[in-house]
């Protein structure tokens, strides 16, 4: 699904303001953690800039949904069960899981979160 | 010794807003050891004073049950050398609270001059090495609070009716 310009822009310069980086750094592939050196506050930091650029409210657990990864249902010896990937494709429609499915390891989920999986996530929200 | 950056608040409005003195004194020690004989008050311990004033606004709105840290200084801009002689005035605006940390947007000013421009953010300390640990006792934060002129100045979000004494002081 193609990401509408005016959503990418805003991102991209939230981003930009959050994590002090280029605008030419934040292309749609770029990863938030891996690429764009994110770490955990910078997180807090991107929702709170999200929340003010498009009028939206985040709810703890909405993007990063801690919850599932300490439910022991979900998560076993620090990897997704076939519950815990199903139960995370619920609650995260708008983020492609594909490559995070292959190796569902706990740790890799936020540093597989892309630029991408942003805009959709403001677009799930202004939907 | 405590780590105090600011000798008092002059403002402060519950999970709003607040203003802060810091009175810098030619006999305080880091004068004489940031740079020898060219005593100026150190950028970091502004950016300290700063989070000081917005740390403990917003760990008051949460009545002291939080670990309130400074997590991530967005941005920190001076434009000139606090000496001594000088008073800092900081003013501190929330600009978010959730319940998993807070940001903050903050000015620094000797008179009316803009000495700083400063964003931070703050996070709860809620696990790992300091999931059971105390930053400060209850009995600490009552003191702080109190030495800091809080009660004396300090009104709730309407900006009119004192502010309170929260339940947890109480005892």
């Amino acid at each position: 699904m193609a990401i509408s310009a005016e959503i990418f822009e805003k991102v991209q310069e939230t981003l930009c303001e959050a994590l002090s980086v280029d605008e030419d750094e934040v292309t749609e592939e770029a990863t938030l953690v891996g690429d764009l050196g994110a770490e955990s506050i910078d997180f807090l930091d991107i929702v709170f800039r999200l929340e003010k650029a498009f009028d939206i409210k985040v709810e703890r657990g909405e993007l990063f949904p801690e919850d599932i990864f300490t439910n022991d249902l979900y998560a076993q010896n620090n990897r997704l069960t076939a519950e815990g990937l199903a139960a995370l494709r619920e609650r995260l429609p708008f983020i492609d899981l594909t490559e995070f499915e292959k190796n569902p390891v706990v740790q890799e989920f936020s540093s597989r979160m892309t630029v991408a999986d942003m805009c959709r996530f403001v677009e799930f929200k202004k939907s | 010794m405590r780590w105090y950056w600011i000798d008092r608040y002059t403002e402060f409005v519950r999970g709003t807003r607040a203003t802060a003195v810091k009175c810098i004194s030619l006999s305080e020690q880091h004068m004489h050891d940031h740079y020898k004989y060219f005593p100026i008050m150190p950028h970091s311990l502004v950016v300290e004073g700063v989070a000081q004033t917005g740390g403990l606004l917003i760990n008051e709105f949460n009545e002291c049950r939080e670990k309130v840290v400074l997590a991530k200084l967005v941005k920190a801009v001076f434009n000139f050398e606090a000496i001594p002689g000088d008073v800092l005035t900081y003013r501190v605006e929330v600009q978010n609270i959730s319940d998993t940390g807070a940001s903050i947007t903050a000015t620094s000013h000797v008179g009316d001059k803009l000495h700083g421009e400063f964003e931070m953010m703050f996070a709860y300390l809620r696990s790992g090495v300091f999931a059971d640990k105390e930053l400060f006792t209850l009995e600490d934060y009552k003191h702080l609070l109190f030495n800091f002129h809080v009660y004396e100045v300090g009104v709730e979000a309407d900006g009119v009716t004192p502010i309170s004494l929260p339940e947890c002081f109480k005892d």
